[in-house]
């Protein structure tokens, strides 16, 4: 006990003298919350709409007063035909053209129905999809609110987004970048630090010691799992206080299955640390093999329901996928443990699986 | 005290040891000579229980290293060819860590290293990274001995390290030679041989001969002149071409040679006179054989 004490201690004398590691451990779940909280974000805001407007009516301008209200949305400009559309989509003057019909309010109350054309430049096709649907919801809007004096009964649609009615992007984020750093700190720098112990030659003495590889091995877990959980305490407070992002489920689950999900990656990191020699290799194959597809394959930016069959398969043995899937579940939408059984056993198997196997794989002697 | 026995080892397709075999006395110092790539760190990699060989035993103080190797590892304190102590921790910690891994405490065998350790003592806040060779060393070898263990093994341990600093060294493995305890020590350094009480002189994974040093140059069994002269390569050269020189080479300052015929021939500025073999002679004639 006594050695495994002090085996801990000196764990995290490297980690706390290493400027560089101290500032990755500490620092990047601050930058990647701010990044992907404010500056990477899906939503579109500073839409600037160019108008053209024939009709200058009560109608049009209601719906161009409730555009300049939104934050979405700043008027830009006016313009007098529709020749001069493209021009000001070209320039960069306009993200969006507002055409409204000529007689606009009388066509409304005449015959019903009259058009407004929203063009957009979708040289981005998400971003031009987003805009167009914030323009509509807001032309419905205002639309429902003069339904008491129009005389046309037209069936308005009640689009509503479910749990993140405003589609605020760091709903999505929060648990996509607790997953990505557990597994970054937990699995890249457990293996690094185990495998500069190879590299150094400091493990030859530690393995001529009697020292069991097990205690070995589990302190060089232990600091990395204490940082973890510090780690995924400060983003959940920055994700409550600074996102804004509520909190509706239980803490207790939370945080049972993030630790769950920490040692899925520590036994991650020290399967990569038994299989290769140097720290670059441990660096790229955690990098390569475990950051990329948690990134891409794990439902945080792209839904894994979008993906062709053959990676959504190899998004299923991905652990952040599944970690990912449970807090959004846990923490945003606020369900019961009871709904998310399925991940929790995944994970649970995960663990056990990765950590026998790299036990097994630790050797007693050197090559 | 410790015994290896037709020791072989493959890596790849290289054969780093070819049939090893030695026996090595209690309280001795025992060298194993020999230049780099050699074999000398596997054949220690071997005796520390870090490495299996392929075929042959060996065995610490009657304990076999593979079967006992967890016994073993408790009584050899192994010193490997790289500085191996992590050189962000301070001194202090360095020592302290080592002396809790091994189950022990610095007080505890405090007296053991005293001579050694008190050297480096004034550094004991500076970081092991920031040593310079020779306390490095100093700070390895106290780490090694901190268990207080029967075996000693250290793979080149002066190698990268200062005159004065290897003079020193090897004055207390004399030291904890006396106090009992066996050491088994390797060096590329023909010189250090002589420090030790018995050598090997290893080469490409083999052993050439085993002996005390000063029985080794005394069956020298050729008579060895030096020679020199201005220009000692052009000398070489010279000496080469003839056809009554059986042996010609370098050694530092001047030319080794062994005639064919009694006596030496005279050779425009050269100076020649006969010398007594080194252990280094002994090892170049060995490897000619």
């Amino acid at each position: 006990m006594k050695q495994f004490i002090s085996f801990v201690q000196k764990e995290f004398r490297h980690i706390f003298r290493d400027r560089r590691t101290m500032l990755i451990l500490i620092g990047m779940p601050i930058v990647q919350i701010v990044l992907f909280g404010f500056a990477i974000t899906t939503e579109v805001r500073n839409i600037n709409v160019v108008l053209l407007d024939p009709a200058k009516d009560r109608v049009t301008r209601q719906i161009t007063e409730k555009l300049a209200a939104s934050d979405y949305f700043n008027i830009v400009g006016i313009i007098g035909n529709s020749h001069e559309t493209e021009r000001v989509l070209l320039d960069g003057t306009a993200d969006m053209v507002v055409a409204f019909d000529e007689r606009f309010d009388e066509k409304l109350y005449r015959e019903g129905k009259a058009a407004v054309q929203l063009i957009v430049d979708a040289t981005d096709p998400n971003t031009a999809i987003t805009e167009i649907n914030y323009a509509a919801q807001i032309i419905r809007e205002t639309q429902m609110e003069m339904s008491g004096i129009s005389p046309s009964g037209q069936i308005i649609p009640d689009m509503r987004m479910l749990y993140n009615p405003q589609m605020e992007s760091a709903y999505n984020f929060v648990p996509g970048v607790m997953g990505l750093i557990l597994m970054l700190i937990c699995a890249m720098m457990t293996s690094i630090s185990i495998v500069r112990e190879k590299e150094t030659g400091t493990m030859e003495l530690l393995l001529v010691s009697p020292v069991k590889p097990p205690c070995i091995i589990l302190s060089k877990a232990v600091p990395y799992l204490v940082i973890s959980c510090a780690n995924m305490i400060t983003i959940l407070l920055m994700a409550v206080f600074v996102l804004q992002v509520p909190f509706a489920g239980s803490v207790a689950w939370m945080a049972a299955i993030s630790l769950l999900y920490i040692l899925v990656c520590l036994s991650l990191g020290l399967l990569i640390s038994t299989l290769v020699k140097t720290q670059v290799a441990a660096m790229l194959i955690s990098g390569v093999l475990l950051m990329m597809p948690a990134l891409l394959l794990s439902g945080m930016i792209y839904p894994v329901e979008n993906m062709p069959k053959i990676l959504e398969s190899v998004s299923s043995i991905i652990p952040a996928r599944w970690y990912i899937a449970s807090v959004k579940k846990l923490m945003i939408q606020g369900l019961e443990i009871s709904c998310v059984w399925k991940e929790f056993i995944i994970l649970l198997f995960m663990a056990v699986f990765l950590l026998a196997v790299s036990i097994k794989k630790f050797k007693l002697r050197l090559q | 005290m410790i015994t290896a026995e037709d020791l072989h080892k493959n890596y790849g397709g290289t054969e780093a040891l070819k049939g090893v075999g030695f026996k090595v006395n209690r309280g001795e110092i025992f060298g194993i000579i020999g230049p780099d790539g050699g074999g000398k760190t596997t054949l220690f990699r071997i005796l520390a229980t870090l490495t299996g060989a392929d075929s042959g035993r060996a065995s610490i103080g009657g304990l076999d290293v593979v079967r006992d190797f967890g016994q073993i590892r408790r009584m050899i304190g192994y010193m490997p060819g790289r500085f191996s102590l992590y050189p962000d921790l301070t001194v202090e910690e360095n020592l302290n860590f080592y002396a809790m891994v091994f189950g022990t405490a610095v007080a505890d065998n405090y007296n053991l290293v005293r001579d050694i350790y008190g050297q480096i003592e004034p550094f004991r806040k500076r970081r092991a990274g920031a040593l310079s060779g020779g306390m490095k060393q100093k700070l390895a070898l106290s780490c090694a001995l901190i268990h207080r263990p029967k075996v000693l093994m250290l793979d080149e341990p002066t190698t990268g390290v200062d005159p004065v600093s290897r003079r020193e060294f090897w004055q207390m493995l004399k030291k904890l030679k006396e106090q009992g305890m066996t050491i088994l020590v390797s060096t590329p350094c023909m010189d250090e041989a002589t420090l030790c009480d018995r050598i090997a002189l290893m080469q490409n994974g083999g052993i050439l001969s085993i002996d005390t040093p000063e029985k080794m140059v005394a069956a020298y069994p050729e008579k060895l002149y030096a020679a020199r002269s201005g220009n000692n390569y052009r000398l070489l050269e010279t000496l080469k071409a003839r056809n009554d020189i059986k042996m010609c080479y370098i050694s530092g300052e001047s030319l080794r040679v062994i005639f064919r015929t009694e006596e030496t021939p005279k050779m425009e500025g050269m100076e020649i006179r006969r010398m007594e073999a080194t252990v280094e002679d002994c090892f170049i004639y060995l490897m000619q054989q």
